[in-house]
Parts: C-alpha cells; structure tokens; sequence
C-alpha cells in the first residue's frame, strides 16, 4: 500500500536525520554492555586476603596454599595475630581474613575438632556472601580430605554450578541488559515520536486523512521494531565477543521472544503517547513507568526470589521479567520452548494485553 | 463524484450537537455552505469552532443532529469525508526535518496519489509558488510565509471538493496574510470550498460568508455586509464585538 510506504520512509528519514538521537540510540546498548560489564560485577575475583598464622605448622601451609592457588583469593598479608585486622579491614586492604587457631596444626595431626575463623568484609552484602562461601568452600573440602586420608570418610562429595561454573555476573545482565536496551528504544522513543507528532499537530492531519488509524500507529513504530532488533543483534555479538557470554539454545527462539517483548514495549509507548500531550511528559512517563520496572522488577538486578511479596507479584505484569527470565534460560540453560512455554506464554498474554489496549487508546484519542 | 455545479450544496449541518459530559461544546447548529464558497467560521476560543470543525471532518461523533460533507454522512461515511476535504491547521502540519518536496511526496501517498501524477502535480505546485529553487531545502530552513503557503497547497494536492483551514494565519505579517488570502480566492475561483476559522476580522471581511459562534451557537450568519447591517455595527471586529460580549454585569470567562 502506498500510502503506509509513503509513512515508513517519511519515519525512516526523522529517524535518519535526527543524528544526535541516532547516535545515542545505536551507541547507547554498545556502552552500556561495557558499563555493565565492567562495572557492575557480582562475581568475586582477587578476593585481597589475609592470613592469620600465629603457629606456621604443615596444615596452615597446606591451607594458605589452597588459598594461593585459586585465583579467586591473594593473600596480601600474613599476620601473627588478630591486632592489625581492623584498619586493614577499614582501608580496604583486605576483604577477608582467615585466622587459624594457635594449635590448628596440632589438633588437625591429632584428629581433633580445629578452629578456623573467617572474617569478611559484608559491606556489600552480595560479596561478601560470595567471598564467604568461597573461602568456607575451600575450607570444607580441604577438611574432608584430611579425613578421608585418616580414613574417617569415605564420601567426597564433587559439587558442580551449573550454567554459570565460574558466577560470571555478565551472563546474567545480558538478557536484563537487552530488555532494558528495548525498553528505552521501544517504548521511550516510540512515546516520543509519537508525542511529538502530537506537539507538532502533524498528527491531526494524518488523523484528517484517509489513512486508518492502524496505519499510522504501524508507520511510526516500524522504525523502532527495526532498531529495537537491531540493537539485540547488537548486544549479543559485543557480549559474545567481549565477554564471551554463550548463547547455548536457538539463536531464532531468541530473536523471536525479542521481537514479541519489542511489540510489547512499543505497544506501553503508544500507550503512554496516548494519555500524554507533551514530549517532555512523555519522556517522564516512559522512563517512571517503563524503564524504573524494567529495571527494578525484572530480576535483570535484584532478584525476584528476594522481593517481598506484593512487589513479586507485582513483577508477574512486568513484560521485562518474562523476557529476562527467557533470555537466560535460552542463552545459559540452552534450553528451548518446551521449557519455556509458560514464560512465553506469558509474554505473549501481556503483550496481547499491551497491544489491544494501545489500538484502543489511539481510537479514544479520536474521539 | 462528478464536479460540483457552483452553488450546490457541499457542507450541510442541522441540529448538529456535540456534549462532554455535562458540557454542551457544540449547541444544535444547523448551517449550509455552498460549492466554491469562502466560508468563514469565527467564534471567541472555547466557542465550539474546533469542536464543529472535528465533527464535520469526520475526527468527532456527533452526539446528535445530522451534517453532510461532500455528500456524505458524518457518522457513517467517515471515509468518503476524508478522502474528499483537505485539512490545514494552525500549526501548518508539514514536517520540518523533511524536505518540501519530500513533503509533498508524502501527503500525496497519503491521498493515494499515483508517482506520476504526484511528480506532476509536485513540479506545477512550486512553479506556481515559486519555490522551486527550495524544493530540495528542508522545511525547518524556509520562512514562515512560505511554509504557509505550502501548507494550504499540500491540503489541496488531491483537489479535494472542500478545504477546511483552521486559523491557517495565524502568527504571519500581514503581507503574507493578503497573499495566503489570494490563494484562498484561485483554490475558491477553482470551485474548492473553502471552510476557514480566522480570529483577524479584516479576514472576516474577505469571506463570501460568515457565521460566529457564540457559546456553541451560530449567532449570526450571512455575508459580512448582511451581518453588519443586522447588528447595526460599523466593522466586522464590531459586529463580532457585540455578539461575543457578556451580558451586561457578567464577566467574560472563556474556556478553551
């Protein structure tokens, strides 16, 4: 049809011409993959340790050596005694310390309960769980060992984490990361353009004319379907190649639960577009009730299982905690539609939802 | 659609009623405007001019009454109104950050205009303005005057039967103003109704009739000589003047 041609590449050119938005939003998911990446780390590496021996025997030795092997910790101080922990621990040399008892060693040679004890620094309290259950870890199993050499034990058990062997957080904001890409190029830019269509009084003369509502709404979002896309393709390649995050399940099941949680983005931003009259109030609207839930109620950061109970319910309208949860079970889990029927299911409700209501809200707006 | 015989009926409003809730904006009105007519269509703002104007373009139900546009029905018809007005607003409806002939391109795709016949009529039209040398320009970049005008002669690229221009002058000196109007009197002397709000009564005075709105009714309509002598007013601001004042002791409170 012509006259949604003539549409399509009349958006193409706002689109195209607006180079400062255009920059923005192609630059936006490539920066922000960096900044999350680099920046928001939740796995523990180099955790600066310190140990404190006040007898050095063969079985602290053996420890600290365990420690000193992984790369998870480096010892940065070896200390007789408890005294100089605590302005360690203040500066922040030192993120935990391993304190062995004076007869650790002997105690451990003659079969008896040994005392170890772990400080850690829980300033932030997810780290500071992480470090704990390292180093206890480490600990525990050097423990079982020796007992198993004494003939005490004879169950080693092997534990395994599974997806996310070594808790890389870049694996687990990379699909919270593209919702909130989306979110911002779909429903942000789309309440926008449309608002501004609006502003300019462009859009009564497209309501005056002989195209269906449909149209119009189709001719200005198209765009951003097209760059919302794009911009995943985008951040999985960086991540890809960056951060090496796998993609273990279908690359098409993928893009195809992307395109769904786009259509229901875009259709949030017509909905906004509709009940506000200004581009400014837009933006407002679009980042207080689009980006803010995406981002808070997702588990793209904090999880779900640790919200109380109303926000958790809240989270289940969220089109964002859907897509994230998807993402990560197609991208780590590799796992497919048989897994994730309910989720997309889901998904699909909302954006249908999303989607009636938006048309509806355009037909209000005519009357 | 054959062409409209001069004086044939185009717009035809009776009883014509559109309420918000409690709120009556347009108050049963009832009014005809006739092929190649330049209909002007005053009111003070929160009169109900917008509010008529939506219904007879089809954007608006009405809540009651009946009108005809081009021949067809407001509520049923929505359509075939569509495709037979041109529609221009205060706010000139282009696109800045497209080009003028970009522009064109794309309201003629919007009335289905086929390549051919919108490269034609794209190339006639800025001979006609003058505007050739700009046609590669953005809109953004030309003067207001000119946008003006490009504007009404987008409206009119489908050579629809009625143009509705709501405040299409408003903001312009009045050079521009005098030379808008001498487009408005070729696109008339072409057979085009024009249905046009103005809030400059020396406008008023250029129309071949008027009608103001006063509180969603049409309290005066006729030639602007006709409405003057009427009310016994010396000027179109004074007849609009007279009508549009409160009563004696109330104070004038306008909504929009």
């Amino acid at each position: 049809m012509q006259a949604l041609r003539g549409l399509l590449r009349k958006e193409w050119y706002h689109v195209l011409r607006d180079r400062r938005t255009l920059a923005v939003v192609l630059l936006m998911p490539v920066l922000q993959v960096v900044l999350f990446g680099f920046a928001i780390r939740t796995d523990v590496k180099d955790v600066r340790l310190a140990l404190v021996v006040p007898r050095p025997d063969v079985a602290t030795r053996e420890l600290a050596a365990r420690f000193e092997a992984t790369d998870l910790f480096r010892v940065v101080r070896v200390l007789p005694n408890t005294a100089p922990l605590q302005p360690l621990f203040a500066r922040g040399t030192i993120q935990q310390a391993v304190v062995f008892d004076a007869d650790f060693g002997e105690r451990m040679a003659r079969g008896l309960p040994a005392r170890i004890q772990l400080i850690t620094d829980a300033a932030e309290p997810n780290t500071g769980t992480a470090m704990q259950a390292y180093a206890s870890a480490l600990v525990q199993e050097y423990e079982r060992e020796q007992r198993a050499r004494a003939g005490a034990v004879r169950i080693l058990p092997q534990t395994r984490m599974r997806f996310n062997p070594t808790r890389e957080s870049s694996n687990l904001f990379v699909p919270g990361l593209m919702a909130f890409v989306l979110t911002i190029l779909a429903s942000l830019m789309t309440a926008i353009s449309l608002s501004r269509e609006k502003e300019m009084g462009t859009m009564e003369v497209l309501l005056v004319s002989p195209l269906r509502p449909l149209d119009i709404i189709a001719g200005k979002v198209a765009p951003y379907l097209v760059l919302g896309f794009a911009s995943v393709v985008l951040v999985l390649v960086e991540a890809r190649l960056v951060f090496r995050v796998p993609l273990r399940g279908s690359p098409t099941l993928l893009l195809a639960e992307g395109v769904l949680y786009i259509l229901a983005s875009l259709a949030l931003g017509i909905l906004i577009a509709a009940r506000t009259s200004s581009q400014r109030v837009a933006m407002t609207a679009a980042i207080a009730g689009t980006m803010l839930p995406n981002v808070m109620l997702s588990g793209f950061i904090f999880p779900i299982e640790s919200m109380p109970v109303p926000l958790r319910v809240i989270s289940h309208v969220v089109p964002a905690r859907w897509f994230v949860e998807v993402a990560r079970g197609i991208m780590l889990k590799g796992v497919g539609l048989e897994v994730l029927w309910q989720e997309t299911a889901a998904l699909a409700a909302i954006t249908l939802v999303l989607l009636a209501a938006s048309v509806r809200s355009f037909h209000i707006r005519l009357e | 659609m054959t062409a409209p015989g001069r004086g044939e009926t185009v717009i035809h409003a009776r009883g014509l009623t559109r309420r918000f809730g409690e709120f009556v904006a347009v108050d049963a009105i009832s009014f005809e405007v006739h092929a190649g007519e330049v209909f002007g269509f005053l009111g003070a703002n929160g009169a109900g001019k917008t509010t008529a104007i939506r219904m007879l373009t089809g954007l608006l139900a009405p809540s009651a009454g009946e009108a005809r546009v081009a021949g067809h029905d407001v509520y049923r018809e929505s359509d075939a109104i569509k495709r037979s007005i041109g529609y221009m607003s205060q706010r000139f409806s282009l696109y800045e950050d497209l080009t003028v002939r970009e522009n064109v391109r794309l309201y003629g795709g919007i009335y289905d205009l086929s390549d051919a016949d919108i490269r034609a009529r794209t190339a006639a039209m800025l001979e006609r303005l003058g505007m050739t040398q700009v046609a590669d320009r953005r809109v953004g970049s030309i003067p207001l005057g000119w946008k003006q005008k490009l504007a009404f002669s987008v409206a009119l690229l489908h050579r629809p039967r009625i143009a509705f221009l709501d405040e299409p002058t408003g903001g312009v000196d009045p050079i521009t103003r005098r030379q808008f109007w001498e487009l408005i009197y070729e696109a008339a002397a072409g057979g085009t109704t024009v249905f046009v709000t103005t809030h400059y009564m020396d406008e008023a005075e250029y129309c071949d009739r008027v009608s103001i709105m006063v509180a969603g009714r049409i309290a005066a309509i006729g030639p602007p000589a006709e409405v003057k002598a009427r009310l016994g007013a010396a000027s179109m601001d004074d007849a609009f003047y007279r009508l549009a004042r409160p009563p004696a002791g109330a104070r004038a409170t306008e909504t929009e």
